[in-house]
């Protein structure tokens, strides 16, 4: 039998902090032997921890861990398809598959993630507005249920199941494998055109003119303007570089280059609202003028943080955490306003701030993205004051039709997100018909109420 | 190319290894019991590495078949240019001590079934004068301990039959190296308590892959527990059969 770790694991954020108890299984039967054996109350899988809050944790219960599980099963040269078990990370992908042409369908800003975590929170990236989320380019996947049986889910088989999994943050069962498609590039560069925006609105009009030239759009906002400047941002827009515009002799290398790693937890005063205002106000002067037809690779691009390994200990050991809502067009406007004047209001500032245009939305029943804008912001845990003012945004998003991110959610409560996932029933109702018992649970899903409290 | 065939390559510093030799360019031959997970394996490392890997069914105590076996992966290969020996049974102490079904077992899959499988490739190797076998014995190997002596003194029965083989076999250019891996992040230790110096397994078997090229003779893995286990060894006996180690 599977020996376990008892261990004290946390988010991305580091905020909360659990104790679990990890398992490390190598083989499927590994995990069907342990959940025949039923030692745990429940179970939920956790990748590579990018996660923020507590969507991977599970306190006092199983935790199983697919760092083993990380093999390519088949590689279709001409379509690009690529089936592979879903601990594999966006990086080994990138790394085996770039140089041969082939990239990532959709990605999140960091490739330190799995294909399975990429499916069970459905992760979107600067594409949204034109390729959907992750998801929509996973063609079937084979999911474990608590019975121990092994399915084949796809829009055409279990397509109830495939919607449920496919965002549905690990609770529908144990997803060992996917196929999907990569698309092909030329090139491990982008062709970026960065444009200033003076504010909100004029970065919403800047989106709608560029949207359709663009297969990449994303704004860094500066969140502690206020006035007529509120939401100036600047817009980083880019395209896939032909290999033709790109100086190095295979242009579908990049070479390596040394990581900064963040050897411990900074202390907390080291990001405070003076330090942040600076590096927005760096950041937004750096840029001169507008640049456009800049080449810079993939990494730079996509990753930017990558490149700093461990950086969420600069928040210090209390941790951060995200905050992602997405508007739908009527009220995004207002909205986004509201949220970034309470935002300056309060005195919490945020390092990073993303705003996003994004498209229409999956059909994934606990997908987060729909049509409009969504902006992202990571603000750090100084004190418990933090949360009630998350409740406080919650309520807001809440009044404009909104909704959060369950990968970064922290402090959600059940009838916050009730209301802003109305398909949480019907999610119910299928979970409950492969899964009666909740085997599969986590600290998030009982704190939500997504699963019963007990077993 | 070269051809190299890993025996028990499911074990988790076999498989880093496996990994590190077909990034060099090695064609891998894997051979162990479960072929279904062989065989994820070895598609694995043909869409990374594009290199050839063939599994093959080997069971460690079915000693009649060792020929067989090692004639097939002849055959698959055309020749062979290494051996690694991977596989182990680490057992449990306890329950070697009052049934001898367990002992028995801990003790020929460590020792008996090496002993009958690297004779047959050290006399291919011998007759073809270049080559190299890498086993994995381990520090528990060096002293008995009360602790895991079961395992202990079959990894030890390994190291000295290695250490004649060596001896045999440095004049057909053939060498033998004894790999005594520490704590190790794998399957076994996972879990486990009173882990201490936990090594990943791909940084072993990089320093594993380095050895075999140097052709070195005994390698503690990593490098410091040569001296962890030069002072346990050279503790009295009279003072270490009092400790609880």
């Amino acid at each position: 039998m599977l020996k376990q770790k008892e261990s004290l694991i946390a988010g991305w954020g580091n905020h909360p902090a659990e104790v679990c108890h990890v398992y490390r299984p190598d083989r499927v039967r590994d995990i069907t032997e342990l959940l025949a054996a039923g030692g745990e109350h429940n179970y939920i899988s956790r990748g590579l921890g990018r996660s923020y809050g507590d969507t991977a944790l599970n306190a006092g219960s199983g935790v199983l861990l697919h760092t083993q599980f990380a093999r390519f099963l088949h590689f279709d040269e001409e379509q690009g398809i690529l089936e592979c078990e879903a601990g594999v990370s966006f990086e080994e992908i990138i790394e085996h598959f770039l140089p041969r042409g082939w990239f990532l369908p959709v990605t999140p800003g960091t490739k330190f993630i799995t294909v399975g975590g990429a499916i069970a929170n459905d992760v979107h990236g600067k594409n949204h507005h034109v390729d959907g989320t992750f998801s929509e380019h996973v063609l079937d996947l084979k999911l474990l249920l608590a019975s121990g049986r092994i399915v084949h889910c796809s829009r055409e088989e279990n397509a109830d199941l495939f919607y449920a999994t496919i965002g549905g943050v690990g609770l529908t069962g144990v997803i060992l494998s996917a196929r999907f498609k990569l698309i092909p590039v030329e090139s491990a560069y982008i062709e970026v055109d960065y444009i200033k925006a003076r504010n909100l609105d004029h970065a919403f009009e800047l989106f709608a003119k560029t949207n359709d030239q663009y297969q990449y759009s994303v704004a860094w906002i500066d969140c502690l303007s206020k006035g007529d400047r509120l939401g100036r941002s600047v817009l980083m827009l880019g395209n896939h570089a032909p290999a033709s515009k790109v100086k190095q002799a295979d242009p579908l290398r990049i070479k390596k280059k040394p990581k900064l790693n963040v050897p411990f937890n900074f202390p907390s005063f080291v990001l405070n609202q003076l330090s942040i205002r600076a590096f927005n106000f760096g950041y937004y002067n750096v840029l001169n003028k507008n640049a456009v037809g800049k080449i810079v690779d993939y990494d730079t691009f996509f990753y930017p943080l990558d490149s700093i390994h461990n950086w969420n200990r600069a928040y210090g050991k209390k941790g951060f955490v995200q905050y992602q809502a997405v508007f739908p067009p009527e009220t995004s406007r207002q909205g986004l306003t509201e949220m970034l004047k309470r935002l300056s209001e309060s005195g919490r500032s945020s390092f990073l701030a993303v705003l996003k245009s994004s498209g229409e939305q999956s059909k994934g029943l606990l997908s987060f993205p729909f049509k409009g804008y969504t902006l992202a912001l990571d603000i750090p845990v100084h004190d418990d004051g933090l949360f009630p003012f998350l409740r406080e945004l919650d309520e807001m998003v809440m009044a404009h039709g909104g909704r959060i991110y369950l990968a970064k959610d922290s402090e959600a409560d059940p009838a916050t997100f009730a209301q802003m996932y109305p398909t949480l029933g019907k999610f119910q109702q299928i979970k409950a018909s492969v899964d009666p018992n909740n085997v599969f649970s986590s600290s998030q899903a009982r704190r939500l109420g997504i699963v019963e409290e007990s077993r | 190319m070269k051809n190299v065939l890993i025996l028990g390559a499911t074990s988790g510093i076999a498989k880093a290894l496996a990994y590190y030799f077909a990034e060099q360019e090695h064609n891998l031959l894997l051979a162990g019991r479960d072929l279904e997970e062989l065989q994820l394996i070895a598609q694995d490392i043909n869409i990374r590495h594009g290199v050839e890997v063939t599994v093959h069914k080997f069971d460690a105590l079915d000693y009649d078949g060792h020929a067989d076996f090692f004639t097939t992966c002849l055959e698959a290969a055309g020749e062979l240019d290494g051996l690694v020996l991977a596989y182990g049974y680490l057992g449990d102490q306890k329950r070697a001590e009052n049934e001898f079904a367990e002992a028995r077992r801990v003790i020929e899959t460590n020792y008996l079934s090496a002993v009958s499988v690297l004779n047959i490739a050290a006399n291919y190797f011998e007759t073809r004068k270049d080559g190299f076998l890498c086993v994995l014995s381990s520090v528990a190997g060096d002293r008995g301990r009360q602790s895991n002596f079961m395992y202990g003194s079959a990894k030890g029965g390994l190291s000295l039959y290695l250490q004649g083989l060596r001896n045999r076999l440095s004049k057909s250019n053939v060498s033998v190296l004894t790999v005594k891996p520490g704590f190790v992040d794998t399957k076994m230790t996972f879990g486990q308590p009173g882990m201490f110096l936990v090594a990943q397994p791909e940084a072993v078997a990089k320093a594993i892959y380095k050895m075999i090229l140097k052709k070195k003779d005994v390698a503690y893995t990593p490098f410091f527990w040569r001296y962890i286990m030069l002072i346990i060894k050279s503790v009295p006996e009279r003072i270490f059969k009092r400790l609880s180690l």
